[in-house]
C-alpha cells in the first residue's frame, strides 16, 4: 500500500523533471526556429514570462523544503532570493562598462549620479562571472546558516519563528533603500546590457536563459527528493512531527533545522540570479514582506510537503495573476487573499494532497467494491484494540497539575 | 553513600517553578542492573524527575549522576541521550507519518550528525537488529504499517522499540500501560521484564496490577520528594502511603 504510494509519487516526479527537460528543448525551439506566421510560435514575451514563472517555482520548493517538509514556516524566503538577484545584478551593472549614460568604465551609473569617487569595496570582482556566480550562492546561503544558527539554538519556532524571518526581510527592505547603501538605493540596479558576452534582450539570450531556469528546475526537484528520500530527509520530517522525541533519540534538532534552512536558501539565492536578468531589473522591493507571504500561498495552493505542489502551484497563481492583472487589476490582491482562505478552508492539503487524497479514497472504495464481490463483509468493523476508559487518574484525587509536562 | 555501583544517583535536588516547588530534596539511587517502579500521585514530580534527569530541566540544586561518575546537569538531552539514557514519553510520542520499519531506523544507535544521515545506506547489520526489535515489541506484521495507523497500544510499544533500537543503558519509561487493555498491560509487563534483564530500567506507573506484576523495589513520591520506598507490600502497607494515595 504504501509502496504503490511512493511509486505514484516518484512518477510524479519523474514526469515533472521530464516535462521540464522537454519544455526546456521544445519552447526555446518553438521561439527561435519557428517563423512568426506559424501556429507553433512562442512569442519571445511568453518565453521571458514563464521563464519568471519556473523562477519562482523554484523559490517555492526551496520554501517546501522548510516549511512542507521541516514546518518552518518562513515569512522572508524573499530576502533570499532577492539577495541572490542582487549578486547576479552587481555582475549585470559591471557588465555594462562604459555604455552607461554617463561613459564611467568603473562606477555603474547610480554611483556617478550619487558622486561615488570610487568603487565601494563590495563591488570588486563582480566583474568576473564566477565571482557573482559564487556570491548567488554564498550570500543567502550565509545568511540563512548565521540567522538559523542563533534562531534554532535559541530553540525558536512556530509562529515566532515565522515573525522574525519577516523581520529579517523588512530589515533589508529598509537597508536597501538607502541610496548610502551602495545599491542603488530604490530604483534598484538596471539598464543591464551582457550577460556572458550575449545581449540581455536578445531573443536566443531570453531562450537560453529559460532552457537555464528549467535544467536548474530540474536539478533542484531532483536534489530535494534526493534529499527527502533519504535517512536524513525523514529525520527532517520526524522533527516536524516530534522534534522532542528526535532530541531524546540523541539528534540534534538545531543542526537538522539548520542544513534545511540554508540549502532552502542557497535555492531560493538561485531563483533569484536566473530571475534578474529574465526581467532585466532588480530592486528593494523584491525584499517586500509581502511577497514572501505570495511565495508561502504558492506553496499552500500547490500542496507542501510534495514536491510538484510548489511548482505547479507558483505556475498556476502566477498564470492567474499574469491573467487577471490584465483584466481586472485592482481586484488581484482580492482574489489573491480569497484564494488563500479558499485553499486554507477546503484544500489544507492544496492541489496535489487533495488529488492523493481522492485517489486513494477511490482505491479503497474499488477495493470494498471487490471484497463485497468476494463475500467479504466491508461493513465488518476492524479489530480493533480497545482502550479501557476506566483508568482516568480520578483514583489519585490530589489536584495538583504536573507543571512540566514531557511534551 | 557511595556512587560507584549506582547507574542513576539523585541527591538533594530541588527545582521549582514559579515558586511551586516541584521536586523538593530529593534523593534516588538506582543500581546498576535495577528495574525500579516509580508511583506517586499526580503532581508528586514523577514526570519532572525523567525531564531532570534527560537534561530538560536543570535543577535548582542537587547532584544528578548517571553511571557514577558523569554529571547529568552539565549535558542536553542530546547529549544525555547518546550517553545511553533513553526515555519514552507520558503520551506515546512516535514518528506517525513515518512506517513502523522508519522510526526503528531514526531510532538505530549510529552516528548522530547531518552528513551521514544523508547519505546513509542501511547495512545487513542494521535491519538484523530491526528485525529482532520487531519481533520483541511484537510488531513483526506491521513493519510497513505508518505509524500513525496503529493503536494506542502498539505506538506505545513502537516507542520502547525505538528505545532500544538506540541501545541505552538506563530506560525511564512513563506510564507504559496508559490506556492499554488488561492482555496488552500483561504483555508490557513480560516486555519490560525481558528488558530489564540486561538494561536498567525506570518505570514510572499509577496502574497497582501492572506495578505487581513487575514485582520490583517500588519508591512512592509525594510533593517531590521520596515518602516511602521498598517492596510494593511494604510501601503500600506505609500508613503515609495509605494517606495520600487513599485519604482525602
Amino acid at each position: 500500500m504504501i509502496a504503490q504510494r511512493f511509486f505514484s509519487a516518484d512518477r510524479r516526479i519523474a514526469v515533472t523533471i521530464l516535462a521540464l527537460l522537454a519544455a526546456a528543448i521544445i519552447v526555446p525551439l518553438l521561439n527561435l526556429a519557428v517563423s512568426p506566421q506559424s501556429a507553433f510560435y512562442i512569442p519571445s514575451y511568453i518565453v521571458a514570462l514563464v521563464g519568471k514563472y519556473l523562477c519562482y517555482a523554484l523559490l517555492a520548493l526551496a520554501l517546501d523544503l522548510v516549511w512542507g517538509y521541516c514546518g518552518i514556516l518562513s515569512l522572508g524566503h524573499g530576502a533570499f532570493f532577492a539577495l541572490g538577484g542582487y549578486a547576479m545584478g552587481m555582475y549585470l551593472m559591471r557588465q555594462i562598462g562604459s555604455r552607461g549614460v554617463y561613459g564611467n568604465p568603473i562606477l555603474p551609473d547610480f554611483m556617478v549620479f550619487l558622486n561615488y569617487k570610487e568603487l565601494p569595496w563590495f563591488w570588486y570582482g563582480f566583474d568576473h562571472f564566477w565571482f557573482a556566480a559564487l556570491m548567488v550562492l554564498a550570500v543567502p546561503g550565509l545568511l540563512a546558516f548565521v540567522f538559523g544558527w542563533f534562531a534554532f539554538r535559541s530553540r525558536v519556532t512556530g509562529v515566532y519563528l515565522s515573525i522574525i524571518t519577516q523581520a529579517m526581510t523588512y530589515a533589508l527592505l529598509l537597508a536597501f533603500f538607502r541610496n548610502d547603501m551602495g545599491f542603488g538605493g530604490n530604483n534598484g540596479l538596471t539598464d543591464f546590457k551582457d550577460i556572458l558576452g550575449f545581449n540581455v534582450q536578445a531573443d536566443a539570450t531570453r531562450s537560453a536563459l529559460f532552457a537555464t531556469s528549467a535544467v536548474t528546475l530540474t536539478l533542484a526537484v531532483f536534489v530535494t527528493a534526493a534529499i527527502v528520500r533519504s535517512k536524513y530527509g525523514k529525520l527532517l520530517m520526524a522533527v516536524r512531527d516530534a522534534e522532542s522525541r528526535t532530541r531524546f533519540l540523541g539528534w540534534r534538532a538545531e543542526n537538522v533545522k539548520l542544513f534545511a534552512f540554508t540549502v532552502s536558501a542557497i535555492m531560493a539565492g538561485i531563483a533569484g540570479a536566473l530571475y534578474v536578468p529574465q526581467v532585466g531589473i532588480i530592486n528593494p522591493g523584491e525584499f517586500d514582506p509581502a511577497n514572501s507571504i505570495e511565495v508561502v500561498i504558492w506553496t499552500a495552493v500547490g500542496g507542501r510537503g510534495t514536491i510538484v505542489g510548489p511548482i505547479l502551484g507558483a505556475l498556476l497563481v502566477n498564470a492567474g495573476k499574469s491573467w487577471f492583472t490584465g483584466v481586472l487589476p485592482e481586484f488581484w490582491l482580492f482574489a489573491l487573499g480569497g484564494l488563500f482562505v479558499a485553499v486554507t478552508l477546503l484544500l489544507p492539503k492544496g492541489i496535489v494532497g487533495m488529488w492523493d487524497g481522492w485517489r486513494s479514497q477511490a482505491k479503497a472504495l474499488r477495493a470494498a467494491s471487490l471484497g463485497v464481490e468476494a463475500g467479504v463483509d466491508p461493513d465488518a468493523p476492524e479489530l480493533k484494540i480497545v482502550r479501557s476508559a476506566a483508568r482516568t487518574p480520578g483514583a489519585w484525587s490530589a489536584a495538583g497539575a504536573e507543571p512540566q509536562p514531557a511534551e | 553513600m557511595s556512587k560507584s555501583n549506582t547507574i542513576l544517583y539523585l541527591d538533594g535536588v530541588s527545582v521549582s517553578f514559579d515558586g511551586f516547588r516541584a521536586i523538593n530534596n530529593l534523593s534516588l539511587v538506582l543500581d546498576k542492573g535495577e528495574m525500579r517502579a516509580i508511583i506517586g500521585p499526580n503532581g508528586a514530580g514523577k514526570t519532572t524527575m525523567m525531564d531532570i534527569v534527560t537534561g530538560k530541566t536543570r535543577p535548582d540544586e542537587g547532584e544528578v549522576f548517571f553511571d557514577g561518575q558523569v554529571d547529568l546537569t552539565r549535558h542536553d538531552e542530546a547529549e544525555i541521550a547518546m550517553m545511553g539514557i533513553g526515555r519514552k514519553f507520558q503520551k506515546p510520542t512516535v514518528f506517525e507519518s513515518h512506517s513502523v520499519e522508519d522510526n526503528l531506523m531514526l531510532a538505530l544507535k549510529g552516528p548522530r550528525s547531518i552528513f551521514p544521515a544523508l547519505f546513509h545506506r542501511r547495512s545487513a547489520a542494521e535491519t538484523r537488529r530491526i528485525d529482532d526489535i520487531l519481533g520483541i515489541i511484537r510488531l513483526g506484521d506491521k513493519r510497513d504499517e505508518l505509524a500513525a495507523n496503529l493503536s494506542h497500544g502498539q505506538k506505545q510499544w513502537l516507542e520502547i522499540g525505538m528505545l532500544l533500537a538506540q541501545d541505552p543503558k538506563l530506560l525511564l519509561v512513563d506510564e507504559p500501560v496508559a490506556g492499554m487493555t488488561d492482555a496488552e498491560t500483561e504483555e508490557t509487563a513480560r516486555l519490560l521484564k525481558d528488558i530489564a534483564r540486561d538494561h536498567s530500567v525506570v518505570v514510572v506507573e499509577h496502574d497497582m496490577h501492572f506495578v505487581r506484576e513487575l514485582g520490583v523495589k517500588v519508591t512512592c513520591l509525594h510533593e517531590g520528594s521520596v515518602l516511602s520506598e521498598g517492596t510494593l507490600d511494604f510501601v503500600s502497607a506505609d500508613e503515609r502511603v495509605v494517606e495520600v494515595y487513599l485519604g482525602r
